[in-house]
Parts: structure tokens; C-alpha cells; sequence
């Protein structure tokens, strides 16, 4: 198992070097150097040179990736040309709103992707499954946008149940926070839901097949406890697996639902730095949320030993 | 039996074959036929819609009519004619990146399984790629590298090759193993004719099923980038940029985010569906990759 550890962590390492590499190479390599966005449309050659200089931009490219990577492990992701401000500082300002969104939306994604999944694959072929897995092919097909406005216009405006837009923090109270909530979860996590139902339904069928399902229905298991207590159990690590992977899809959608619901979250921040072109919020961004991926999925994958000991073997 | 007779009896089975083969992939006609359809119009579109970039103030943000089938936008512009013209991007856009990345799969998907010093390269470029988000990455290549459409396909196509090259490579190192590759480099063979001949017909089946849902996901994908508008120009009407573009307006005039909104989702909807048929037809084993 510490073996297991040691390698998965060190591969961890090694794709984020390379993610550092092309975040940095995407900067530099691009048309234009960074020194004449940070100047503006009106510098003159000389400004610009001097920008450049005080940049570091004159040092060899490795130099410079090395300061940048090195400031980046000190938690340095430079300062946002727009608004001067830390990138980190900005980043930490705006977490809280994403932090929630993201977890309200995989609490109430998994929960009921995880139900749905299971019960398609109990009474495969039937009405349940067909509608189940039709709802979970819509899911893929129907972008975020399009299910917020919906959502909006039917809930909100429509029939004012909920708030429009906005967050409120959750010093607020539980309920105007969770109020502002629901739409954005749900939109945004429709896609996530249907991959991991998709899963769920394929792993669980998979298990329902095995020997020692029969022998927990041969001495009088519940259908409830075959299911979820002989079965899911089982068939956990891929849904495990997926529910890590899936968070990408839920990074991508975090940007979009909060554009939609105007939630001043990281994904706002990325969205207004595009037509600033403040490219190290961007690089930090894409840094923050590419760590995060890994470092969840790296949890997941040592969760494996958790949901099914016999892995740790 | 005569040559007319068996002629006769074909042209009789045909529509019980075609009957059988519906009942059987349902998915892959309803698909197809959908995209059928979708591409018929964004053709003709010349031919019934009005102009999508003419602007009418006297007739701003009128809800859908027999003159105005979808409506008109908070400019006055034909809703109608904005969305079919908007097909056509859409559709050129996902056919343009699914081959790109099929394309660039393949290239680098065979070499990665052919030659282990590739491989070590380009797979640790592709693990990096794949916990970069997406669109994250793609906001930042378009905002960053100026330069219009093609830099926006290339945007697209770029976090889609994972996947493929992946594909590919898993195909390879199966495929290697078998007798027939190792008769074939036991006899001599080139290693470029092996690719060709011995290795490349078995990538087909599976890259076709991927290749329809790098298409959707590239129709998703330019379509949430028009709407943060990192896009296509705003001014190119796309549906991503028509909901954009209508985003203030969706208390009073919801014509003009669902119509855009609705097209965009039956025709991912039907691209999907269309794999996952194919993915039934030519490989029953083969399932949809998370």
C-alpha cells in the first residue's frame, strides 16, 4: 500500500510539472508579449522594454519558468494587470461562492445519480430504466446555459419560487444561501449526473450478475439490502473513479453556470479577466482549478482501498 | 430462378430489411435523420429565411407570429433566420474539430504505440492536457492568442485529443500483440506499412463512434465560448452568441434564448444518439469512454 501511496503521489508531481509547463508556455508562446498587454494599446516601444525589464520577461524562457513556478509554490500567482490586486487575493475573495456552488451541486448530483443508476440497473429494460437512461442522454446533450435560463424562467420569474440570481453567503443563513443555490446546482449538475448514473446503472449490472448476489436473495435478503448493502458496495470503484473524473466536466460547467446566475464565484473572475486579457489570473485560475482536479482525483483513487479492501492487497 | 425473379424478391425484402434494421437501431435513424434534416436546412437556408443580420428597430423583440416564426431579438433581427443560419456553424464547426482530432489522435495515438520514447513524451503532454478544464483552457488560448476563427477551432480541438490519443494508443498495444502484426514484422514489413495495412483498419470502427462525440462536444464547447464571448466574433450569428446577446432580455422576450437554446440541444442530442447507435452497429463491446 505505501508503495501504491508513493507512486500515485509522485505521478500526481509529474502531471502537474507539465500542466505549470503549458500553462506557462500557453503566456508565452502566444503572439504579442505579455509586456505590451500589461502597456496597453498606447505605449510606446520604450514603456513597453521597460515593462519587460522589470518583468523579467529578458531573462531565457527555463529562467523565467523557473521564477514563475517557484513563486507559484510560495502561493505568489502574480498581480492582475485590470485591478492590481493579488491574483491570489482575488482567487481567495471569490472561493467561497464556488466552494459552495460545487459542493451543493456533487452532494446532490451523486446522491441521486447514484439512486437513479442503481434502480435503471434493478428492473433493467423497464419503463423506470428507459426513462432514467433517456433523462441521463439529455443531461449530456443540453448545455448549462440553456438549463439555467430554463430553470430561471420557469422557477423564478414564472412562478417566483426561487431567487433569479445572486448569491448570499452562507453567514446569511442557511436557507437565503441554499435558496440561491438550488437552480445553479441543479443546472450545473445535470451533465455530472448523467455520466455518473450512466456508470452507476453499467457497474451495478455488472455485480447484480455475480454468484453471491444470488446467495444474498437465496437466504431472504431484502431487494433494499441486495442492492445497496451486497451490490453498490461492490460496485463502487468505478462510480468512485467517475464521480473524481466528472469534476472536469463540473470546472467547465462552473464557469458557464456562473456566468448564468451571475454568481461572483472563480469562474466570474476568469470570465471578466478574458476581455481584460489579464492573463495571470487566467494562468492562476487554470492552475487552481487543474490542482484541484488532481488532487481530488488522486484522494478517489486512494479511497479505492476504503469502498473495497480487497484493492489494498 | 431467373435474374428478374431474384431482382424481384430483393426489391420486396427491402422494406422488411429496412424495418428490421429500424426496430434494431433505433438511435442511429433518429440521429441520423435528425442531422439530415438539421444540415438540409442550414443548406437551403438562402432559399426560405430571411437575412440574419438585418436589423428592424420598428419591430423589436415581437414574440413568435406566422410572419415571424421564432420571433425577433431586442435588435429587431429575425430569430428564425439568425438560428438556421446558425447551423451552419455550428455543424461546420463540429465536423471541422472532429476530424482535426481524429485526425491528430490518430498520428499521434500510432506512434505513441509504436515507438516508446513517443510515447513516454507525448503521453505525460496528454495526462497534463486532461486535468487542465477544458474550457479554462480554451478561454485562454482564444483570449490570449488573437486571431479569430481558426484560433477558436484550434481551442476546441486541443483539450478533445486526449481522448483520443488514448484511444488510438489502446487500440495499438492491443492490436500489436497479435499474430498477424508479429508475422508481419517477422516477414520485414515496413513500419510504416504495418500501421497502414495491419493496424489502421482496426482504429476505424471505434474513432468513427468517437469521432461523433468529439462532435458534440465541440458544438457544446464553441457554443459555451461564444456565450462568455470567447468565441466566434459577436457578430456572426451563432447560438451561442444569440443567447449571449439575449441573456437581459429573458423575462420578456424567452423566444430568443430557448429558440437558439433548443436547437443547440436536438442537435447534440441527435449527434449522440447517432453515436451511440453506430457504437451498437460496428461494436457492441465498445462503451462510451467518461
Amino acid at each position: 500500500m505505501g508503495g501504491y501511496i508513493a507512486r500515485r503521489l509522485a505521478s500526481t508531481l509529474v502531471v502537474m510539472a507539465i500542466v505549470g509547463i503549458i500553462v506557462f508556455l500557453l503566456v508565452h508562446l502566444a503572439p504579442g508579449s505579455p509586456a505590451a498587454i500589461i502597456a496597453g494599446d498606447n505605449a510606446s516601444p520604450a514603456q513597453i522594454d521597460m515593462i519587460s525589464h522589470q518583468l523579467g520577461l529578458d531573462e531565457p524562457l527555463p529562467v523565467q519558468f523557473g521564477i514563475w513556478a517557484w513563486n507559484i509554490l510560495r502561493g505568489n500567482f502574480g498581480t492582475s494587470i485590470f485591478s492590481g490586486a493579488p491574483v491570489m487575493q482575488l482567487v481567495v475573495g471569490r472561493l467561497p461562492a464556488t466552494v459552495s456552488l460545487s459542493l451543493v451541486t456533487i452532494v446532490f448530483a451523486a446522491t441521486i445519480a447514484v439512486t437513479a443508476g442503481v434502480l435503471a440497473a434493478w428492473r433493467a429494460g423497464g419503463v423506470l430504466d428507459r426513462c432514467l437512461m433517456g433523462i441521463a442522454a439529455l443531461g449530456f446533450s443540453v448545455p448549462v446555459f440553456v438549463v439555467g435560463y430554463f430553470l430561471i424562467y420557469l422557477f423564478a420569474i414564472t412562478l417566483h419560487w426561487l431567487p433569479v440570481q445572486g448569491y448570499v453567503a452562507l453567514s446569511s443563513g442557511v436557507w437565503p444561501w441554499l435558496s440561491h443555490l438550488v437552480l445553479p446546482a441543479l443546472a450545473l449538475g445535470l451533465a455530472y449526473l448523467a455520466l455518473i448514473a450512466r456508470i452507476t446503472r453499467a457497474s451495478m449490472l455488472e455485480v447484480l450478475s455475480e454468484d453471491y448476489i444470488r446467495t444474498a436473495r437465496a437466504k431472504g435478503a431484502s431487494s433494499l439490502s441486495q442492492l445497496f448493502h451486497h451490490a453498490l458496495r461492490n460496485a463502487g470503484v468505478p462510480i468512485a473513479t467517475v464521480i473524481g473524473i466528472g469534476i472536469a466536466l463540473l470546472i467547465s460547467g462552473v464557469v458557464l453556470t456562473e456566468t448564468v446566475f451571475n454568481i461572483p464565484g472563480i469562474g466570474r473572475l476568469t470570465v471578466d479577466a478574458i476581455t481584460n486579457r489579464d492573463y495571470p489570473i487566467i494562468q492562476g485560475v487554470m492552475v487552481i482549478f487543474s490542482g484541484a482536479y488532481v488532487v481530488i482525483n488522486l484522494l478517489v483513487d486512494l479511497s479505492y482501498s476504503l469502498i473495497d479492501p480487497r484493492i489494498s492487497r | 430462378m431467373s435474374e428478374a425473379t431474384l431482382s424481384a424478391i430483393a426489391v420486396a425484402e427491402r422494406p422488411r430489411n429496412f424495418r428490421r434494421f429500424w426496430r434494431r437501431n433505433p438511435t442511429l435513424l433518429i440521429g441520423g435523420g435528425v442531422i439530415a434534416l438539421m444540415v438540409l436546412l442550414a443548406l437551403a437556408a438562402p432559399l426560405f429565411a430571411g437575412n440574419p443580420l438585418a436589423m428592424d428597430p420598428m419591430h423589436r423583440l415581437r414574440p413568435p407570429s406566422s410572419l415571424l416564426w421564432f420571433g425577433s431579438d431586442n435588435l429587431g433581427r429575425d430569430v428564425f433566420a439568425r438560428t438556421v443560419y446558425g447551423a451552419r456553424i455550428s455543424l461546420l464547426l463540429g465536423v471541422t474539430v472532429a476530424f482535426g482530432a481524429i485526425a491528430g489522435g490518430l498520428v499521434l495515438g500510432l506512434l505513441c504505440g509504436f515507438y516508446h520514447r513517443v510515447d513516454a513524451v507525448v503521453m505525460r503532454v496528454m495526462d497534463g492536457l486532461m486535468a487542465i478544464p477544458s474550457i479554462l483552457l480554451a478561454i485562454a488560448l482564444v483570449s490570449l492568442w488573437h486571431g479569430g476563427v481558426p484560433v477558436v477551432i484550434f481551442a476546441i480541438l486541443v483539450p478533445e485529443l486526449p481522448r483520443d490519443v488514448r484511444l488510438v494508443r489502446s487500440i495499438v498495444l492491443g492490436v500489436r500483440e497479435r499474430p498477424y502484426v508479429e508475422a508481419a514484422i517477422a516477414g520485414g514489413a515496413r513500419t510504416g506499412k504495418i500501421l497502414r495495412r495491419h493496424i489502421l483498419p482496426s482504429t476505424i470502427a471505434p474513432l468513427t463512434v468517437q469521432g461523433t462525440y468529439v462532435c458534440a462536444s465541440a458544438i457544446l464547447v464553441e457554443a459555451g465560448l461564444s456565450f462568455l464571448g470567447a468565441g466566434i466574433p459577436p457578430n456572426i450569428p451563432t447560438w451561442g452568441n444569440m443567447i449571449a446577446g439575449s441573456q437581459l432580455y429573458l423575462a420578456i422576450a424567452p423566444w430568443t434564448i430557448f429558440c437558439p437554446g433548443i436547437a443547440l440541444a436536438v442537435l447534440v442530442l441527435a449527434v449522440n444518439l447517432l453515436g451511440d447507435g453506430l457504437r451498437d452497429l460496428l461494436d457492441p463491446r465498445l462503451s462510451r469512454q467518461p
